[in-house]
């Protein structure tokens, strides 16, 4: 297993965020995280990427305990993640974004950065170059040298997946990342996570999309009121009694 | 390095060299005066435009630089390049230690914080006795030397203080063009999208602090050799609200901001102080001051984003912002 989650507890206040949370992703699998709004998934993201720290359990990457750790650290750990709430860097261009992602790429520190011509550096051009190549697979390279901000809602949500994938990490982790995109964008974003985990990259995918969810994950997990009611691959999922009544209401098939 | 990149910085080399041949003390003093707290503001741009900190404290660093310089060099007789290294690394290292409390405050409560440690050194300068010389200040300062030069006259030092600035502009120009810029940019857009970048950001945001604090000792290093007289007044909170005034007028996150800024904001009390009682006879100082705050407010409803902005109205490189190399 790449990532392991075991015994992951959070409250807000009176109220259970997740309780006893446990599965695990495969390297390069894709695992797909379902459940109603406000059924913990996000806050699990959080806790993952150390934004939140539990009050109970662990998480490890390679066998690596990260609860406790920094953001960054768990960054540089091979974790990254999108946000449902977009989170660009307005006012860089969309190759500076994507550079920007890439920093644990190259190493250069403050001083070193000062006193040298960026024009002479390797480690900058290689970093562009690698740069470009992501955005023309995920169709944003002609847009390269436009504010973030000018995008449309739906090619900045795939800048921020092209920026989470700019460190080169084991696992990225996306928050609902076709919301706000039509149905061709839909499935343009599907075959490009599938393909990126052919490329050995695993993906925890937040998806209120069934068709995306499906078509993409190898294995899904289901929370309600922050508890994992079932987990498995998307057939048995369908088929799972608990989660049609929880989640998608009784006597409804999934499509 | 391309030649085209620099485009700026060759024409500001031209530019410096017209006041040779007008050789007047007065241009040169104004224009000492200009790199040096360009030199100060260059820092603060990087604190404040790039790494989105504001410091509301750096007249105390620039203090404390001229006072390293000068105390080192009466009452301790070192040698006068040794005090001025010193008079960077002091205010460097007192960053670091404050720097790591405070900055993990936000916004106005940074501010405040070194708005407060501001004061507290100004304190320190009227109140440090036989140290450093009361309210009175202290004189006596030597001639800076660098090798066999002595730095004696104006014309010397304004080449001197204009080389030094010019180097930083280049360590500028890479910085904000390398990752290390590239990561400042990002914490000022989004900390919590920086940090899963893998951006330490506490400990850039200190770097940066530091950087400021270094630059605003080296200045107050290269003041006190110039005026060759310290006194607390010029290293009040009045100067440093001058110094944010000058990178917010300049333009923030701008490569020609923090220049801009300190000529536009020297020039503009200098020349208040000449025409004001041309065109009011017996106005005050207040008069000047009255004016010089309805330019500036006047120059933030209309140009917001600073003066390097203007640029674009004359097709000139002025905004350099963070811009990727072609």
């Amino acid at each position: 297993m790449l990532l392991e989650l075991s015994g992951i507890s959070k409250h807000f206040g009176g109220i259970v965020a997740v309780k006893d949370i446990g599965f695990g992703v495969k390297e390069g699998s894709i695992l797909a995280l379902i459940g109603p709004n406000g059924a913990g998934k996000t806050t699990l993201f959080n806790i993952i990427t150390g934004a939140l720290p539990p009050e109970a359990g662990s998480v490890t990457i390679n066998g690596r305990e990260i609860v406790g750790l920094k953001p960054f650290e768990i960054a540089s750990a091979g974790i990254t993640r999108t946000f449902q709430n977009l989170q660009l860097f307005g006012s860089m261009t969309v190759l500076e974004n994507v550079m920007a992602g890439a920093y644990l790429r190259s190493k250069k520190g403050f001083v070193r950065s000062f006193l040298s011509f960026p024009g002479t550096c390797r480690e900058e051009k290689k970093i562009r170059e690698e740069s470009l190549i992501l955005l023309e697979e995920i169709g944003l390279a002609e847009t390269a040298g436009l504010p973030a901000t000018q995008l449309p809602f739906g090619k900045q949500r795939l800048l921020e997946i092209a920026r989470a994938l700019a460190s080169r990490p084991a696992l990225v982790l996306l928050d609902e990342p076709a919301a706000g995109l039509n149905p061709s964008e839909t499935e343009a974003l599907t075959d490009y996570l599938k393909k990126l985990k052919t490329k050995g990259t695993a993906m925890i995918l937040i998806e209120h999309d069934m068709q995306t969810v499906m078509e993409a994950a190898d294995r899904i997990v289901v929370l309600n009121f922050g508890q994992m009611i079932a987990e498995g691959t998307p057939a048995e999922i369908q088929a799972h009694p608990e989660v049609i009544k929880a989640y998608l209401g009784e006597d409804e098939k999934i499509a | 390095m391309h030649l085209k990149n620099h485009k700026g910085l060759i024409l500001l080399l031209f530019l410096l060299v017209i006041p040779l041949k007008i050789d007047s003390n007065y241009l040169y003093s104004t224009l000492v005066i200009i790199a040096i707290y360009s030199i100060v503001v260059q820092g603060l741009g990087i604190l404040m435009g790039y790494a989105g900190q504001v410091s509301f404290g750096h007249a105390a660093f620039f203090g404390l630089g001229g006072y390293t310089a000068a105390i080192l060099t009466t009452r301790f007789q070192w040698p006068t390049l040794l005090a001025l290294l010193a008079a960077a690394i002091l205010p460097g290292i007192i960053a670091a230690i404050i720097g790591r409390q405070t900055l993990k405050l936000r916004e106005l409560y940074l501010a405040l914080a070194t708005l407060g440690f501001g004061i507290l050194v100004h304190i320190i300068f009227n109140e440090g006795g036989e140290l450093t010389g009361g309210p009175s200040g202290m004189s006596g300062i030597p001639n800076l030397t660098i090798g066999i030069i002595s730095f004696d006259n104006d014309q010397k030092f304004y080449l001197l203080v204009w080389f030094m600035l010019l180097l930083i502009l280049v360590g500028i120009y890479n910085l904000v063009h390398s990752r290390t810029g590239r990561a400042l940019c990002s914490i000022r857009e989004s900390e919590y999208a920086a940090e899963n970048a893998g951006v330490d950001c506490a400990r850039l945001k200190l770097q940066a602090f530091i950087f400021s604090a270094l630059l605003a000792g080296l200045a107050g290093g290269l003041y006190a050799f110039y005026v060759s007289f310290i006194s607390p007044s010029p290293f009040s909170f009045h100067t440093s609200v001058q110094f944010v005034l000058m990178a917010v007028i300049g333009g923030l996150g701008t490569f020609w901001g923090p220049l801009l800024g300190a000529v536009v904001v020297v020039s503009l009390n200098e020349l208040l102080r000449e025409i004001v009682p041309l065109l009011i006879p017996g106005a005050g100082g207040e008069y000047q001051i009255i004016i010089y705050g309805i330019i500036l407010v006047g120059l933030m409803i209309f140009q917001p984003k600073g003066l390097s902005s203007i640029g674009r109205y004359f097709r000139l490189p002025l905004k350099k912002e963070l811009k990727p190399e072609g």
